[in-house]
């Protein structure tokens, strides 16, 4: 008898609780959706705080020097006169030299993997390169301080300068100690470093060409060498290009692969023998006991660091989203 | 038809040279990465002995001497990172994936997660002094984890992000139509079925922190003693290996290419480690 009205009641307080539970969830969602967008916005404003801290600090030697600042080529700490030219072409310089040596060498490792491997090392020493990618900067450094350095001294250093030291124009750039630590010797570590991380990059690259491209190039005629040229390289250029720049990012920014053998000397480099500094070593270096503008200046280095490598790595990405836009479409 | 035998035969000898070329740099590659890893196995090994792990580091001049007070310092600063930075990490992971297809914040959240990816780490060491080290006054362990935690979210948050999205669809939708709110469908399924890539991503971002320098040299500093106040400057492996090998004690060096050794087999493990994971749940 008194079942349709339990019923009837029941049907009312499922809607309204329906409707209850509706309004909870639309809460909860929107609690969720603000909680995880808060969280995605910390790195947006860790970034902020990074160019705003790095800026705050590094203002009196900015206020200072004013722009020339960058090329001043100064740097005495006791009579707090600094100019981030020395470190500025130190950085440049090695980070060169590495990418000059890593691309070509990375290239082929990439062309190998993806062409002429045999299929079962394929996976192996795809994973091998991969894994050297993670090994930690700093075992390159000790490398290069204690293995490198010295046979780099006796047979590069020696023979090179014994041979093209006294030649005109170029003889200049082989002058200076042969103890193995430089700008040429900091290059080359880099290289080392940066090299299975560029090659992996542009394996995934040169991957994603479409097999049908690939295999029409080769019922046109065309040999192995030209479907890398002219068919794999232009589909993937643009990927290729930022996987390199990705790699000129990390070395531009590398603190202990270079800081082991680069010198640490605070002179404008004369030749590629001759020690020098990048932004990252003279941080890593002097930043512990710096003081007043000395600190400061440490500050202003740090800022260019990150706008050089901001600029290249946004450059990077760009060409990279680019390139999977026209994969896309 | 004439077949112009010349030009063949010269595009296949230019097709030989670029493969023979290619196929010498994977050797000078692999050669020159091998010679390497040969260097810190016979030195690291060589030096590896159970005093790393009872000693504390010796003071110069000293014998002897361990890593124990730098292995504890790296844990515990690596695991303070790690418990901060997950849950951070996918939770905005989450957000790029489930909220931010369209806006434009989320747009710029990748891109500038993806700098952050390669930033140079000595700089976030910097920044990280600024707001954390000169403010309190002194060097510590959790500034350290800070530096680190700026490396491995966007680590864990690209990775979840990328997981996620390959969650099909259909799974989603399935979940919306048993009347699932967003929260319980994030939570519940899309990041379930995407678990295992998630780990992968934690995996790989402990390994990447794991042999991170410069970020520690201005904020955990180093620390001569056994200490486990993280408030206060820490040992830690990576400065550690950096002053020794810097220095002129033939034990310090020793002890250098220990720890090396120590941190690369942690790295390559934590990187195998995450291929298995990831392997498992494709297949």
């Amino acid at each position: 008898m008194n079942m349709p009205t339990i019923s009837m009641e029941g049907g009312h307080l499922v809607s309204n609780d329906m409707v209850m539970i509706a309004k909870k969830q639309r809460s909860q969602d929107f609690f969720f959706h603000r909680v995880t967008q808060g969280f995605s916005l910390l790195v947006l404003l860790a970034l902020l705080g990074i160019i705003i801290s790095l800026f705050i600090n590094a203002w009196p030697t900015f206020q200072k020097f004013g722009l020339q600042f960058i090329w001043r080529v100064e740097w005495d700490i006791i009579k707090q006169d600094f100019g981030a030219a020395i470190a500025v072409v130190g950085t440049v310089a090695s980070a060169a030299i590495a990418m000059v040596l890593a691309v070509p060498l990375a290239f082929g490792i990439a062309v190998f993997l993806t062409e002429t491997c045999p299929a079962w090392l394929r996976r192996p020493l795809g994973t091998s390169i991969e894994l050297l990618a993670a090994v930690p900067s700093i075992i390159y450094g000790m490398f290069g301080l204690f293995v490198f350095a010295p046979l780099f001294a006796d047979f590069i250093q020696v023979p090179v300068k014994a041979v093209l030291g006294g030649m005109p124009l170029i003889g200049f750039l082989f002058g200076g100690a042969t103890n193995g630590m430089g700008i040429l010797a900091a290059g080359i570590v880099l290289a080392f470093m940066v090299l299975p991380f560029v090659a992996a990059v542009m394996r995934d690259v040169f991957e994603i060409t479409p097999a049908i491209l690939r295999e029409s190039a080769y019922g046109l005629g065309c040999t192995t060498w030209e479907v890398v040229r002219k068919v794999v390289l232009p589909y993937t250029q643009k990927g290729v290009i930022g996987g390199v720049m990705l790699g000129l990012g990390r070395a531009l920014g590398e603190t202990m692969a270079v800081t082991f053998v680069i010198g640490n000397a605070n002179r404008m480099p004369s030749s590629l023998f001759s020690p020098g500094t990048s932004i990252a070593s003279v941080l890593a270096n002097e930043f512990g006991e710096a003081e007043g503008l000395h600190f400061s200046t440490l500050f202003a280095l740090g800022f260019l660091l990150f706008a050089i490598t901001f600029v290249v790595l946004a450059a990077a990405k760009a060409m990279i989203n680019r390139a999977e836009k026209a994969k896309g479409s | 038809m004439q077949i112009d035998h010349t030009l063949y035969m010269k595009r296949r000898i230019a097709s030989q040279i670029g493969l023979a070329l290619s196929m010498s740099a994977m050797a000078v590659g692999l050669a020159v990465l091998i010679w390497i890893l040969y260097i810190l196995f016979s030195n690291g090994l060589s030096a590896l002995d159970l005093k790393l792990f009872t000693h504390d580091t010796p003071a110069p001049g000293t014998e002897g001497g361990g890593l124990r007070n730098a292995i504890l310092g790296s844990l515990m600063i690596v695991t303070l990172t790690v418990l901060v930075s997950t849950p951070i990490g996918i939770l905005a992971g989450i957000y790029l994936t489930e909220f931010g297809d369209e806006s434009k914040t989320a747009e710029l959240t990748r891109s500038v997660t993806d700098i952050m990816l390669s930033a140079p780490s000595i700089v976030l060491g910097l920044f990280v002094y600024a707001i954390a080290v000169s403010t309190v006054g002194n060097f510590s362990g959790y500034a350290g984890s800070l530096a680190l935690s700026l490396i491995a979210i966007p680590v864990v948050m690209r990775t979840t992000e990328n997981m996620l999205r390959l969650v099909p669809g259909s799974l989603r939708e399935a979940a919306f139509a048993l009347g699932a709110p967003r929260w319980k469908v994030s939570t519940m399924v899309t990041l379930r079925a995407a678990k295992s890539g998630v780990m992968t991503g934690i995996l790989l971002a402990v390994a990447r922190i794991s042999g991170e320098t410069a970020p520690l040299l201005f904020t955990a500093l180093n620390n001569q003693f056994f200490s486990t106040n993280m408030g206060a400057p820490m040992a830690n492996l990576p400065v550690v290996i950096f002053q020794f090998a810097m220095s002129p004690y033939d034990n310090w060096v020793r002890l250098a290419w220990a720890g090396a050794l120590l941190i690369t087999m942690t790295v390559l493990v934590l990187n195998i480690l995450a291929r298995v994971v990831f392997r498992d749940k494709v297949h």
